[in-house]
């Protein structure tokens, strides 16, 4: 999958008949899903710099065409076992909004991206108190297509009040 | 208004703004004296004012000129002495003028009352009736009995007087107002009104204002008719007779009005027609014609004026609506100028020769490597030497790129001479001001954010600091202050300094204040510098009185965040000796370039700015020394200064543990120095500095990131962040090992 076609995908199949296009990708065999209007580009990992002190969940900085872009690895972040980078492992470029809107850009990697898939915002199942490592404001939802659970991401929250929130609290002590 | 002139719009508009700095900056040195080569430059500069706005249509700007270039030339011709009074009155005008200019470019049509005035009062003096002003304009407005009668208003009494004085004795009159309306069929007979108006002119200056309302669709157009009316002002002591007679020719076909003036006349097409007419109608008119100046026709002026006097309500409420959009306009104006740069032809004609050379340099290389054979270094010199002339090439030309982007402080210096006078005029201080280092070069960014705050400053300065003249007679202090601006380069750094002699920054009364306002503790013990500083917090101030120059106490701390959101810094000290106090500003040259040395720390790529870096050395072991085990301190020649492992400051496991493996690069910072160990120095080059808050936070230590060559990202240190950052862990380490014991 490669930018341009995730931009075709966008701009062919946009908001066709009520539903919302997601793009899915896979961490430790779950399936997770962000909006794909969020999606920038997705490129292969090809290493970061690292900043001082910062979380594990942080890989560091990198390059995208002249513009200085954080990355974090979205397994750490989950508290999920962490696995080796490998061919299939990317890095998702979204853009992310924060209440005075002001737009981020930011990457995630994680194993693999897998699908597009149109979802309607209805057919999203509410998520249980399931009490895990993500906070149930970042979930917007459950879907699911060919009896696999897809975990809706809400892209923002994940960012603004998950990655960056807690970097704010976890500054003074580092 | 056809298209192809508002092309030409912005470069008439920057035209007017640089020709009335022209004029400002002028009249403010006729203050010490009328030079007759500086009147001379003023005059030049209201008289292409005047040519391009009348070229481009914009009328009111060219009548509201030609009235003070009327007035600069008597003045160029030695036929009025330049007094304080007139150098006050020209600079209000070039005030309105500036209004004038940026409603123009706001596509504002809304009419400013303060031009009326102005414009009287130009004539005013004029025709030599400036001490006669004030009088007659007092009962003028009890007249009209409302407050927003303004100029028409009272220009139509006061010209009441003279009309009829005229009457008797027409000599008095000190020009005419011409209202010309030819029928349709005037051209038919073979007359031209552009000759009449060349005969006009030999009697007198003359003044000609067209009116194209009647001009119908280009459709209708019969080539052979003529549409057009014309508003003609005539100076000078001329007989009525003379001017009919040169109209004698078209008496039959045209409506012609001749209208004497000696005193005062606004704008004519709203005096004229509420000279004749009665008193009350007149009141009622007076808010009118400021918003509908159009509908007022010159030539039927009876009923226009009724008309005019039923609906002053409509008028009033237009100009409502068309306040209400203005802010909006205006942002959107100010938007467009940021976009635009004015840039010396030199140094535009530098950056194509530099480019020529490139291209020079490209076709060498490209001709030496078609040169070039394989398996032999035949031409292996001539390519490296070729690879380093493109190198030169590349930066020479990077500098030239940057320095279209600078621009001389003395933009923003430039308002201070006007700012100062009318400042000191109001306060009844004596100040003068002196300005050094003008030509300094700043980011054109620095610049532009750099100017509000120097104004805080200072205003704050001749508010607070200097004293009024008698109480500088009694500290035996000569009475004229000095207030100095200066701007120098220091290092990689621009220094800009506001200085004055006036009475400094009382300790008492700022730690009393501080105190009061709960910044501090009454029995802490404060450096001066400290308590100094404190002036720059939030809702400071010490002034005894509100004034409108300062005193609310929000100028120093938003000066503080200005400067530092340049990513400069502000101090304030008081003068050595007693007299005065001096605000210094440091700021870096540029916000996008830095001059960086690239320093490995493990495996990663770090970048210190060159101008922080006093030096480069490898430790010796006898030089290295600890205190408490913990802070480790290193001896150069006769001074200790601590070693800042940047490895653990960062948190990382990586680099080089032994001092003795690595590199001491000692850096200063606000006159502190520091060693920052790293494992070894890699070269210098210049970076470009992409912010980590853009798309992430602020790091403390670390004040940006640049992309290196090989495409990968390094982080830039930030020297006083790492410092701060540093000594707060040992503090942390200390409270530990206290807790621990």
């Amino acid at each position: 999958m490669s930018a341009q076609s995730a931009q075709l995908a966008e701009n062919t199949l946009q908001g066709e008949d009520g539903t919302d296009q997601y793009l899915t990708f896979i961490l430790d065999g779950e399936d997770y899903g962000v909006d794909i209007l969020r999606v920038q580009e997705i490129k292969g990992w090809e290493g970061a710099t690292p900043m001082p002190n910062m979380p594990e969940f942080i890989l560091g900085i990198i390059n995208l065409r002249g513009t200085v872009v954080p990355v974090i690895d979205l397994r750490k972040f989950f508290k999920m076992k962490s696995a080796s980078f490998d061919q299939t492992t990317v890095v998702i470029v979204v853009k992310i909004q924060d209440e005075e809107h002001a737009e981020r850009t930011m990457g995630m990697v994680v194993d693999a991206v897998s699908e597009v898939h149109n979802i309607d915002k209805s057919d999203l199942r509410a998520a249980p108190d399931f009490g895990g490592a993500i906070d149930m404001n970042a979930i917007e939802g459950l879907a699911t297509i060919n009896d696999q659970m897809i975990i809706m991401l809400d892209i923002d929250h994940l960012m603004n009040s998950g990655v960056l929130q807690m970097l704010d609290d976890s500054q003074p002590t580092t | 208004m056809s298209i192809d002139l508002s092309e030409f719009h912005d470069i008439f508009f920057e035209e007017c703004t640089e020709g009335l700095s022209v004029m400002e900056e002028g009249l403010l040195t006729l203050d010490k004296g009328a030079d007759v080569e500086e009147i001379n430059a003023i005059f030049r500069a209201a008289h292409s004012i005047k040519g391009g706005s009348a070229s481009f249509g914009f009328t009111a700007i060219s009548g509201f000129t030609h009235v003070m270039e009327t007035l600069l030339d008597e003045m160029r011709d030695g036929r009025r002495e330049v007094t304080r009074e007139i150098v006050d009155l020209l600079l209000e005008s070039v005030d309105v003028l500036r209004d004038m200019v940026t409603a123009a470019r706001e596509e504002d049509e809304s009419e400013n009352q303060r031009t009326a005035e102005v414009q009287a009062k130009l004539e005013r003096v004029l025709a030599g009736q400036a001490e006669a002003e004030p009088e007659a304009e007092a009962p003028a407005a009890a007249g009209a009995g409302s407050d927003s009668a303004a100029s028409p208003a009272e220009a139509a009494p006061e010209t009441e007087e003279p009309v009829q004085d005229a009457d008797g004795t027409p000599a008095a009159a000190a020009g005419w107002k011409i209202s010309f309306a030819p029928h349709e069929s005037l051209l038919r007979s073979g007359n031209d009104p552009a000759r009449i108006f060349r005969e006009l002119e030999r009697l007198g200056r003359l003044e000609v204002a067209s009116d194209s309302a009647d001009l119908p669709l280009f459709n209708a157009i019969t080539p052979e008719n003529s549409y057009l009316r014309w508003d003609l002002t005539l100076y000078g002591d001329i007989a009525e007779a003379d001017i009919r007679e040169l109209f004698s020719w078209v008496e039959d076909e045209c409506d012609l009005t001749l209208t004497p003036f000696s005193a005062v006349e606004a704008v004519p097409a709203e005096s004229e027609p509420a000279a004749p007419a009665a008193a009350p109608a007149e009141a009622a008119a007076a808010p009118a014609p400021q918003a509908v100046p159009e509908s007022v026709a010159p030539d039927a002026a009876p009923a226009e004026v009724a008309e005019v006097a039923a609906k002053p309500s409509p008028a009033a409420a237009e100009t409502e609506p068309k306040a209400a959009p203005k802010p909006a306009a205006k942002k959107q104006a100010s938007n467009k100028e940021s976009g635009s740069i004015r840039v010396g032809i030199d140094k535009v004609d530098a950056l194509i020769n530099m480019v020529g050379e490139l291209v020079i340099t490209q076709s060498m290389l490209s001709q030496i490597s078609s040169n070039l054979e394989e398996g032999t270094t035949k031409n292996f010199d001539k390519l490296l030497d070729g690879i380093t002339q493109l190198e030169r090439n590349t930066r020479e030309l990077q500098e030239s790129v940057l320095q279209i982007r600078m621009l001389p402080i003395s933009f923003s210096f430039s308002r201070f001479p006007r700012l100062v006078r009318d400042l000191s005029k109001s306060m009844g201080k004596q100040i003068e001001l002196k300005m050094t280092g003008e030509h300094t070069e700043v980011d054109k960014t620095v610049l532009e954010k750099i100017g509000d705050p120097l104004v805080h400053l200072v205003r704050n300065s001749l508010d607070h600091g200097i004293e009024t003249p008698d109480v500088r007679r009694e500290k035996g202090k000569p009475e004229t202050g000095v207030l100095e601006l200066c701007a120098y380069h220091e290092g990689g750094d621009i220094i800009i300094q506001v200085k004055d002699d006036g009475a400094g920054l009382s300790r008492e009364r700022i730690l009393g204040k501080a105190v009061e306002k709960g910044l501090v503790s009454e029995n802490e013990d404060l450096s001066d510098e400290r308590v100094y500083n404190l002036i720059f917090m939030p809702g400071f101030s010490t002034a005894d009185k509100i004034s409108d120059v300062s005193g609310r106490g929000v100028g120093m701390d938003v000066v503080r965040r200005n400067v530092r959101d340049l990513g400069g810094n502000v101090t304030i000290n008081n003068n050595a000796g007693g007299a005065g106090s001096t605000v210094t500003i440091r700021l870096p040259l540029t916000l996008a370039i830095l001059d960086g040395q690239l320093v490995r720390i493990g495996q990663e790529t770090f970048i210190v700015s060159l101008v922080s870096i006093v030096e480069s050395l490898q430790m010796k072991r006898e030089m290295i020394n600890s205190i408490t085990g913990q802070s480790e301190l290193y001896r150069v020649r006769d001074e200790y200064i601590p070693i800042i492992r940047v490895n653990r400051l960062f948190g990382t496991r990586e680099g080089t543990e032994d001092l003795l493996d690595g590199l001491l690069v000692v850096v200063e910072s606000d006159g502190q120095r520091v060693g920052l160990f790293v494992d070894d120095l890699l070269g210098q080059q210049q970076v470009v500095i992409k912010s980590l808050e853009t798309n992430f936070k602020q790091i403390q230590g670390i004040s940006g990131a640049t992309i290196l060559g090989d495409g990968t990202v390094a982080l830039i240190m930030d020297v006083p962040g790492l410092i701060q950052k540093h000594f707060e862990s040992c503090k942390r380490a200390d409270s530990g090992r206290a807790a621990a014991a």
